[in-house]
């Protein structure tokens, strides 16, 4: 955004501290709208005064637009945001809008082909960190060159709900499945050079975001600039080329044109960037190559600037490393990845029940408590505040102590809830068995360094002998 | 044809264009106009008054001043494209990373067929459109004292040589180490406890079996490690061997001083945060008086899907600062990269989670668990990466002579309207 200090947008605020956006002061509230926790139409106050008085219109218009994005933001479907973001790196502030990622289907496939990976797009499922991770949205490519197939397609992947991306580079098949679907919001792909009068009356005519395609970046400004003086909401595709040189010089006009956007300002690139990893599917080799290759890609525009990609490997072992780097990478830095503190139960458990110990790091905290809800294990699980560290490191940096361990099971009153007197530790706090067998006069046993094995360890040695 | 400033308001007025806020324009001022199709002209002086109102807004933003005008001609001639250029945003640092050898020669003091050089990079990895690259990031592969567990996908490739260290480091350099990294896990008095001069003679045994320059670890014990690594500096004499690692915790002193004496490289390892680095590589300069040209850093690398993201960022900024001048922070970096093999993810059959969809072949998940933890702290800066699956050294190969310009151009069909 344009503005760096809240000062600047406080001067247009109503200065009432009304409290109304559930911030205490304006400048308070000026400040969550610096860091993007708050929009200015969450003034209500100053939205309501914009009906009908001048000056409010105003600030309120000016504060809407010194406070967008520094890459457009754009809407694919019903609600994925692609772009909207401020910084060249992630530490600078966050990365906002994740990489989406599109999944490709053609028209020559057959009917069975296309469902089966509809369905996969739409029930793929890795849990990670308390929640499951999902894939955006499908690529529907018009490889027949008939427009009719190509709609017919169209409406039938449309019938999965997910965000769509069309991808054919001719005027009249793209025309058909608009027809057919522009209903869904799709993204069109993609104008170029040759065609780009004909995407552009499209994009006007069914009021669809539009992807302009160009290795060449002085053309791909140009084509970039045309759509958006007509209002058109514009992605960008410099082309990805998989191998080589090629593959260099992409990385090189990625890295340019989001820097450029960035640090040098420039409004007319300021767009979400599309990266293609199936690309690698056109090299020579085997499919696991090709897999892999295209997951390298898709790696490497994870990291940098890529907004939306188009893929073609479902596999899970390519989906799963891309779909976790993403969410790695677009974490915000700015919020400690932690969970309180104290006991918790895990399927209703008994005075026999085990006791586990394990870290407040959220990664850490969600692996335990999903591996024992997942098999079924009743037990006490005692979280230690760490400060968000998890079990190796909080060991080594003196977070994880048997004092606190002690600390924490008097807190919880654990003595009282169960009769045995045993301790379970995680496999890697095993140096401290004896320090919290001291302290707290339990008798500590050190579990498995994961805790996707704590099932097989119970059975050899729970209840203890 | 000559257009007056009269006319050019008018035409300016013809384009939606209502005032040009605190904006005026005095004296007589004539716009000239070559002849030619009127058509033709009008669409260039479009183009031309879109560059002029671009200029404006950007002179204006600089003021202070919100753009006061909007590009809209381009209304006049049907659809023409608007002709721009793009100029890419430049960036260069003040300075450089460190240039440091790992290996020497017999003509430097040493035994080793092939040295690499880390470092000496004036800008992010691989943008080499700011700066070129000096010296590509190199691979280490991990060789081991004694057997120990491995991952399935892993243990099939070392298998047979895991008894004979000297042996698995010429399995490492086969699959493409441009440097060998033996852990000399068996002094941990917790397992072996093997003395100090004994390990030595294994890191001898190793500078014998291969020629290209090598790492020597202990094993995470931080009394005696000290003890161990300088007992492997002095039998490796002048060879440049990178000793891994001096931490805040142990004795770096001894450690830094092992190194001075027989003219080693030292790790200096800090547990995923910046000020500890830039205080452990003080001591070790300043206090100790190591040389510049004999210090890496490892900030700790953490596996894809278990804080990745620290690592990635922790490092990311290391680089920045050295770039930017923070003399105690520009070394070159180095990345356990193995490390990505205790996700679960990497190893394990598969989910033991209900809800998530099957993971797939775990020969196929493991080697690219490494590659795109490795790929991903590739572009954070890291100079060197210690590996072990050769599919995944391969592929990390490859990627880094890519991106540093090493390949030609190789033509491919679009993929657009292709079936696949």
């Amino acid at each position: 955004m344009k503005v760096k200090s809240p000062l600047e947008i406080y001067k247009l605020l109503p200065k009432t501290n009304c409290k109304e956006c559930g911030y205490d002061t304006c400048m308070s509230f000026a400040a969550h709208i610096i860091d993007r926790t708050a929009k200015p139409e969450d003034c209500k106050p100053l939205v309501e005064a914009a009906k009908h008085d001048e000056e409010a219109r105003r600030n309120l218009e000016k504060l809407i637009e010194l406070t967008s994005p520094e890459i457009d933001e754009v809407v694919i479907g019903k609600e994925l945001k692609i772009g909207g973001e401020e910084v060249l790196h992630r530490h600078e502030l966050t990365f906002f809008n994740p990489t989406a990622l599109f999944f490709d289907v053609s028209d020559t496939m057959d009917d069975k082909e296309i469902d089966e990976r509809c369905s996969r797009v739409v029930e793929y499922r890795k849990f990670y960190v308390g929640r499951y991770l999902t894939l955006d949205g499908i690529a529907v490519r018009c490889t027949s060159r008939n427009p009719e197939r190509f709609a017919e397609v169209a409406k039938k992947v449309a019938g999965y709900g997910k965000p769509m991306i069309l991808v054919s580079l001719s005027e009249e098949c793209m025309r058909a499945a608009l027809k057919a679907v522009s209903d869904c919001n799709p993204l069109i792909y993609a104008a170029t050079p040759e065609n780009w009068r004909g995407f552009l009356d499209l994009a006007l005519e069914f009021k669809v975001p539009v992807v302009v395609r160009s290795s060449d970046l002085n053309t791909l400004k140009s084509l970039a600039a045309t759509f958006k003086s007509e209002g058109v909401k514009v992605v960008l595709d410099p082309v990805t080329e998989a191998m080589g040189e090629g593959l260099r010089k992409t990385f090189e006009r990625v890295v340019q044109l989001r820097r450029t956007a960035i640090a040098g300002g420039d409004k007319e690139v300021a767009c979400p960037i599309l990266v293609t990893p199936i690309a690698a599917w056109m090299v020579e080799g085997d499919a696991v190559s090709k897999a892999y290759w295209e997951t390298v890609i898709a790696s490497l525009f994870i990291v940098k600037y890529g907004d939306a990609m188009i893929l073609h490997s479902l596999e899970p072992y390519t989906v799963m490393p891309i779909i976790m780097l993403r969410e790695n990478i677009y974490t915000d830095p700015r919020t400690p990845v932690q969970v309180e503190a104290g006991l918790r139960e895990i399927n209703d458990p008994t005075p026999e029940s085990p006791v586990f110990v394990t870290t407040n790091f959220a990664l850490t905290y969600y692996t335990v408590e999903s591996d024992l809800v997942s098999a079924n294990i009743s037990g006490w699980l005692l979280v230690l505040d760490t400060g968000g560290l998890g079990v190796e490191v909080s060991v080594a940096g003196g977070q994880f102590t048997a004092d606190k361990v002690k600390e924490l099971m008097e807190k919880a009153g654990i003595a009282e809830k169960v009769k045995h007197r045993f301790l379970v530790i995680p496999g890697l706090a095993a140096r401290l068995q004896g320090a919290i067998e001291d302290e707290t006069g339990w008798k500590v046993l050190v579990g498995p360094t994961d805790s996707g094995r704590i099932k097989g360890w119970l059975e050899q040695h729970w209840p203890p002998k | 044809m000559k257009l007056t400033l009269e006319e050019f308001f008018k035409l300016l007025s013809q384009y939606e264009i209502e005032e040009i806020e605190g904006l005026r324009l005095e004296g007589d001022i004539e716009i000239e106009l070559e002849e030619g199709s009127f058509a033709g002209v009008l669409a260039e002086v479009a183009n031309e008054i879109n560059l002029a109102i671009q200029h404006l807004n950007n002179a204006l933003a600089k003021l202070g001043i919100s753009p006061a005008l909007q590009p809209q001609v381009e209304r006049l001639e049907g659809k023409v494209l608007l002709e721009r250029k793009f100029e890419p945003f430049r960036v260069s640092y003040s300075t450089a990373i460190q240039e440091v050898q790992l290996g020497a020669k017999r003509s430097e003091g040493g035994s080793r067929e092939s040295v690499v050089k880390l470092g000496g990079e004036k800008s992010l990895p691989f943008y080499l459109f700011d700066s070129p690259q000096p010296n590509l990031p190199v691979i280490s592969i991990d060789v081991f004292d004694k057997p120990i567990p491995l991952p399935k996908a892993v243990r099939e490739h070392y298998g047979d040589v895991m008894e004979d260290p000297a042996e698995w480091a010429k399995r490492a350099v086969k699959f493409g180490a441009d440097v060998v990294t033996i852990h000399l896990v068996s002094t941990d008095p917790l397992l072996d406890d093997t003395p100090p001069s004994e390990a030595a003679k294994v890191v001898e045994e190793v500078l014998q079996a291969v020629k290209v320059p090598i790492i020597v670890g202990g094993s995470g014990n931080k009394e005696k490690d000290p003890v161990v690594l300088e007992k492997a500096a002095e039998a490796a004499e002048g060879e440049r061997i990178l000793l891994a690692s001096a931490t805040l915790d142990t004795d770096w002193e001894r450690i830094g001083n092992a190194a001075k004496k027989h003219n080693q490289v030292v790790l200096s390892w800090t547990q995923m945060d910046i000020n500890n680095q830039k205080t452990l590589n003080r001591y070790l300069l300043k206090r100790l008086k190591l040389p510049k040209d004999s210090l890496v850093m490892d900030p700790t690398t953490a596996a894809l899907g278990y804080g990745l993201d620290y690592a990635y960022t922790n490092m990311e900024r290391i680089r920045l600062a050295g770039l930017k001048g923070d003399e105690d922070l520009a070394f070159p970096i180095s990345s356990g990269t193995t490390n990505a093999w205790g996700a679960r993810e990497a190893w394990m059959k598969d989910s033991p989670i209900e809800g998530d969809t099957p993971w797939g072949p775990r020969e196929l998940r493991g080697p690219l668990w490494e590659i795109v933890t490795g790929l991903t702290l590739s572009l954070a800066g890291v100079d060197l990466f210690m590996m072990m699956h050769p599919a995944a050294v391969a592929v990390m190969k490859e990627l880094i002579s890519t991106l540093c310009g090493k390949k030609n151009k190789i033509e491919t069909g679009d993929w657009v309207e292709a079936e696949i």
